[in-house]
């Protein structure tokens, strides 16, 4: 079975009605990008190649953290019962709530050197963690954190749990059901909470704004260098923007069809 | 001589009380009664998937479960195997691998897989070892579960209600694999069931459980075995 095949056999009726809407939307944006890029505004590659690169840079660890760090705590909240469990969760769940310059906000006060907390982090690190690459990374990974988390609890608390017993019965230790029976089974919840959250990291804008500053050739990424193009006369800048996050995106759909097979 | 199994247990469940003592030695026993009775109950006490509120468990002589002295042995550590109702094997794992799974990590990866295709040869489901369980039938299930559940070498192995999923034809199969095999691996069993005829063809001993109490224990006489011990089982269509 070819692997378009086996993605569209196992696709569902509405995950095959947004495919559809997504690649239209995605087939219209190349289109039009492409149509204007055969109008001579290729030129402006070198200027949106910078951005693009950065992204990718900032959007692939955020999207390796938040998925480690949201597994883990999906799983924490799925198995566990403790006091605090449900502040933990709503905490985890903030950054979906929150505008995200707040959250800017919030990782600026532990982050910046100015500040109490975050000089100690400062001391800690060995240097600063705004207005640099690390602080993107880090606002990526803090946006993206609840899509994983929350998707990876809702998909461990979906496998059976006679499956998971009888594991146990056969002598496999805790550790050893988690990673060979309970992650395995759900896989494809958790490679679709990845999925959004690696979206949501490569169109981070506000918080990635104020911790990383917007530096161009530093810390302006896609999401940043869009808004940069339409104050300047070159807007076609934007439209080849747009083609590559249309293309990002799309292999970000790709990835999700990969794993569901 | 040391009991196989020595239990002593009393447990509360919302408006359900369940306390019971009893003790195995080798072979089969069955506890047999109704629905509700509180038979898997015991088997998830013994297994250690849930606590007693009182009493003890020892499984061989060990204490597993122990109340007065705060003692309770994961499942992990108690060294069973069981098999349940519908099989319950690893979806996304081979009929091999969920064997393999149960092998006593000590050993290699070849050595595990070579000892979990033995075990399905036993149980006669040697031509499914590469299947995932989806694609099996029930009966194939609760054969690759069997061979699951003494795979791992355990100290005692648990089967509830391993047969109440399957058509009466199959039932009536799968019975002599359980026996075959069970008996001629030495392990002692507990055999959870609510049919009398499956009591009766499968158990040692049986233990009638009503409303969360022993209510009657009887040995079943069965002619000393002839046939050499790990005995294949019959072959030809297998359900």
């Amino acid at each position: 079975m070819t692997r378009a095949r086996a993605f569209a056999l196992t696709l569902g009726g509405r995950s095959k009605a947004a495919i559809v809407a997504a690649t239209a939307l995605i087939g219209g944006g190349l289109g039009f990008g492409f149509a204007h890029l055969m109008d001579g505004s290729i030129e402006y590659w070198g200027v949106v190649s910078g951005p693009f690169f950065l992204t990718l840079r900032v959007a692939i660890p955020a999207t390796v953290i938040a998925g480690v760090t949201g597994i883990a705590a999906g799983y924490v909240l799925a198995k566990e019962r403790f006091p605090g469990r449900d502040v933990l969760e709503t905490l985890g769940s903030l950054p979906i709530i929150l505008p995200p310059t707040v959250i800017g906000f919030y990782l600026l006060e532990v982050l910046s050197p100015g500040t109490r907390v975050g000089g100690i982090v400062t001391r800690v690190v060995g240097h600063a963690l705004v207005y640099n690459v690390a602080g993107c990374i880090i606002a990526a990974s803090v946006a993206a954190f609840p899509f994983c988390m929350r998707a990876a609890r809702s998909a461990i608390e979906g496998v059976d749990p006679k499956v998971e017993q009888a594991a146990r019965a056969m002598g496999l230790s805790n550790s050893r059901v988690a990673l060979r029976v309970t992650l395995p089974l759900a896989r494809r919840g958790i490679a679709a909470g990845i999925t959004i959250g690696c979206a949501r990291a490569l169109g981070e804008y506000g918080a990635t704004l104020m911790v990383g500053g917007d530096i161009n050739g530093k810390t302006r990424t896609l999401s940043l260098a869009i808004l940069d193009s339409f104050t300047t006369p070159e807007r076609n800048t934007m439209i080849l923007i747009l083609v590559l996050m249309a293309v990002t995106a799309m292999t970000g759909v790709g990835l999700l069809g990969w794993s569901r097979t | 001589m040391t009991s196989a199994l020595d239990v002593n247990v009393t447990r509360r469940i919302g408006e359900f009380d369940l306390d019971v003592a009893f003790a195995v030695d080798s072979g089969i026993a069955v506890l047999f009664g109704p629905s509700g009775a509180g038979k898997s109950l015991t088997l998830a006490l013994i297994a250690g998937l849930v606590r007693p509120d009182t009493g003890t468990i020892a499984i061989n002589g060990r204490v597993v479960s122990d109340t007065d002295r705060n003692v309770h042995v994961t499942t992990q550590g108690r060294r069973i195997g069981m098999v349940f109702q519908d099989g319950v094997l690893l979806p996304h794992r081979s009929a091999l691998d969920n064997v393999a799974l149960a092998v006593r990590q000590t050993t290699g990866r070849k050595e595990r897989r070579a000892i979990a295709r033995a075990w399905l040869e036993r149980v006669g489901a040697e031509k499914f070892a590469d299947r995932r369980p989806s694609s099996l039938s029930g009966g194939q299930r609760q054969r690759v579960a069997l061979a699951r559940g003494l795979a791992g070498e355990p100290a005692l192995v648990l089967l509830d209600e391993p047969l109440s999923a399957l058509d009466s034809a199959v039932r009536r199969e799968l019975r002599n694999v359980i026996r075959e095999v069970i008996v001629g691996s030495g392990v002692p069993a507990v055999l959870v069931t609510h049919d009398a005829e499956e009591a009766e063809d499968l158990g040692d001993v049986v233990i009638a459980y009503s409303d969360g109490r022993v209510i009657a224990r009887r040995s079943i006489e069965r002619p000393a075995r002839t046939e050499p011990r790990h005995e294949r089982p019959p072959s030809g269509e297998l359900p």
